[in-house]
């Protein structure tokens, strides 16, 4: 029997670690002699209460999902994958190399394409990491915290020295062709009269996102691969015992898990610059690990983490814009909330725990 | 009830000030910051000090991620400021798909050539400067090596560098110039640790001038020169105080001055591209009282001399941007 119900471990156990981060950013806002209560309606305001936010919401979020998704896969066969960003960064040169040098027809397949493209070359690049834990037991924190580093510097050499157009200051590519432009949802969604989400980047490339958390959503909990992947996760040597390879679904989760944060480029670097830049993951891949352990590695609760983080960076750029909190303690509020969903988990659910065993034996 | 009456209020106070329209100007810095002793830092003086003596304020924002450059333009401009201002070449290709959805709002860039018809390009010839402070180099060297330490490696930078040597080569067609750029990514603006290093690799090689083109990468440029006692060149702002008596002057891009024009200007901003150069004072080499021994009479001549010529035309520096070689090496 479990210490407590599930939905106070999956909703009760989140709303008090955010309740936790909301009222210390209070006090740091208070600090610095700024109202807290106005700075959270500026943010609810600028972020959710025009469409314009809402696109600059979705678009963050489109990319928490896809690497929270990686982190999710990854754990769920209890690897530990910290290597989303140079997976997506990898991702990124897959998605510019596919829209550069493919001369696609229209934009349908060139999302396609590169979508491939960004899955392969993040694959590719969490396959190292994932060989060398299976084979060699070199620990998969260590060695993709490791190909982060390896991957920011490739990707620097391969735009400084190949792929950047002559006499261009920006170590960046040339504009992908016409061709390749996704639809934003200004243009899906706007009306002759009623112009929506004018300039916001959220793209197509959100559908994308949700349509790969039913298919996490499938292959964890409908196939068999999945289960595979979850008994593995469980314990090791029981999975062994029942005729599972340890080393073969270790890469397999890893690929799975590159692949996904792989994917992110394609919401950045094809939906809303349009070249590949050397910054564009932007940390998204860590913010992953955060949007995972909210989420319960489950892509629902992924899909309502994102949005949350997406809410988070989105109003935080209202915060810059409108208030003089300066952009270091924006940062600090971002913090403290990935601090109490993901680090200091255990400090709302053990007594958490402890409550509810009181009250069952007090039912007793 | 008081308290949240006094929450109520400024909520709305907060909410007003975010939706009215405000006719006041806005500022944006670039990924670096506002506080980075020299570029950015220069625009931020420009503003401040057009603010404070007009009694007027105006709206700011240091950007955070990339997606945010598009995002503040827009907001700004659909918020009614007027004029906007932009520090970087970054910017460009943003500016470019964001100012024909204005028409009515103006918008000033620094570093870059936007072609719309509401846009200011703000562009500097810091070739000039920097071929003045290479002829005050060459003076002052007795080796006859000078060094020049770039910051990322654009032809931004290497415009510097054509202009320092040309400089140099002026007054000593023999002299040697070691130059070394700091990186390849925006990291190289803010290394000064490896600034430090390449002055003293520089300094091993022969170098006693050494002129610092590399934003905050230059600071440990300057401290590792004054260490070693060498002179060194600083850039962007006057830097000559950080080490009186050890820098022999700084090549000045008065970015402060664009961004005070811009904002002065207000609604009659002129449009088009509008070159600062020696000519117009938008460049020029920084001599104080830090520096006033260490610049004889001798060089002070030959120099002014040289902005004279460049400012009449009959002295053409050549500009690395201009087609991507450099006549010197």
């Amino acid at each position: 029997m479990d210490k407590m119900p599930q939905w106070a471990d999956v909703v009760l156990i989140p709303l008090i670690s955010l309740l936790l981060a909301a009222i210390l950013s209070a006090l740091v806002i208070l600090a610095i002699g700024e109202n807290p209560w106005a700075a959270f309606k500026l943010m609810v305001e600028g972020a959710l209460m025009r469409s314009a936010g809402w696109g600059y919401t979705l678009y963050y979020a489109t990319n928490f999902i896809f690497t929270g998704l990686a982190v999710a896969v990854a754990f769920h066969a209890r690897l530990f994958n910290i290597g989303g960003e140079g997976q997506a960064m990898l991702g990124g040169l897959g998605v510019a190399l596919a829209c550069l040098y493919v001369p696609w027809p229209h934009w349908s397949l060139a999302i396609l394409g590169a979508s491939v493209g960004a899955a392969l070359f993040g694959a590719l690049w969490a396959l190292i990491p994932a060989y060398l834990q299976a084979k060699r037991g070199s620990h998969i924190v260590i060695t993709t915290i490791m190909f982060n580093f390896i991957a920011a510097a490739l990707l620097n050499y391969v735009l400084v020295n190949i792929l950047r157009p002559v006499g261009a200051m920006d170590p960046a590519t040339a504009k992908f062709p016409e061709a390749t432009h996704l639809p934003t949802f200004r243009d899906m969604f706007s009306t002759a009269d009623n112009i929506m989400f004018r300039g916001a980047p959220a793209n197509v490339t959100f559908f994308l996102a949700l349509a790969a958390c039913l298919v996490v959503w499938v292959l964890i909990w409908r196939t068999r691969l999945g289960y595979e992947l979850r008994a593995f996760g469980h314990s090791e040597s029981a999975a062994q015992y029942a005729g599972i390879s340890p080393v073969k679904i270790t890469v397999i989760a890893m690929l799975i898990s590159g692949a996904l944060a792989g994917m992110m480029s394609v919401n950045t670097t094809m939906g809303e610059s349009e070249r590949l830049i050397l910054n564009s993951t932007e940390g998204a891949g860590f913010i992953g690990i955060a949007v995972a352990l909210m989420g319960r590695s489950h892509p629902f609760g992924v899909l309502l983490a994102a949005l949350l983080f997406g809410f988070l960076y989105q109003g935080g750029a209202e915060l810059a814009l409108w208030t003089t909190i300066p952009r270091e303690l924006i940062v600090v509020i971002q913090a403290l909330v990935i601090l109490f969903t993901g680090a200091l988990d255990n400090m709302v659910r053990m007594p958490l725990e402890k409550l509810f065993l009181a009250m069952r034996k007090g039912d007793a | 009830m008081t308290l949240m009456t006094k929450i109520m209020g400024a909520a709305a106070a907060v909410a007003l000030t975010a939706g009215a329209a405000l006719a006041e100007p806005a500022l944006i810095f670039d990924l670096g910051g506002k506080f980075d002793k020299s570029f950015n830092e220069a625009a931020f003086n420009g503003a401040t000090r057009w603010a404070g003596e007009h009694g007027k304020s105006f709206r700011e924002i240091e950007l955070q991620s990339e997606a945010q450059r598009e995002q503040a333009l827009r907001r700004f401009a659909e918020a009614g400021a007027n004029p906007i201002v932009m520090t970087g070449f970054a910017f460009g290709n943003v500016l470019s798909e964001v100012a024909p959805d204005y028409p009515d709002t103006k918008f000033a860039i620094i570093d870059m050539v936007v072609d719309q018809p509401n846009v200011r390009s703000v562009v500097f010839n810091e070739h000039e400067g920097s071929y003045l402070v290479g002829m005050m180099a060459a003076k002052a060297s007795k080796t006859g090596t000078v060094g020049f330490i770039g910051g990322m490696d654009i032809p931004l930078i290497r415009k510097f560098a054509c202009g320092y040597v040309q400089g140099v080569k002026a007054v000593n067609p023999n002299a040697t110039v070691i130059q070394n750029m700091t990186g390849t990514t925006p990291a190289a603006w803010n290394d000064p640790v490896k600034g430090s290093e390449l002055t003293k690799a520089q300094i091993s090689q022969g170098a006693d001038v050494v002129y610092a083109a590399a934003g905050g990468t230059g600071v440990g440029v300057l401290q590792t020169a004054a260490d070693e006692g060498i002179l060194s060149i600083g850039v962007d702002s006057n830097q000559n105080y950080m080490h009186p008596g050890k820098v022999l002057t700084s090549m000045m891009k008065r970015v402060d001055n664009a961004v005070y024009d811009a904002m002065n200007d207000g609604d009659d901003l002129d449009m088009g591209i509008y070159v600062m150069g020696v000519a117009n004072g938008g460049i020029d080499y920084a001599l104080d009282r830090h520096n006033e021994k260490l610049v004889t009479i001798d060089m002070k001549h030959d120099v002014n001399n040289a902005k004279d010529a460049i400012s009449a035309g009959s002295l053409v520096v050549h500009d690395y941007m201009s087609d991507n070689t450099c006549p010197v090496e």
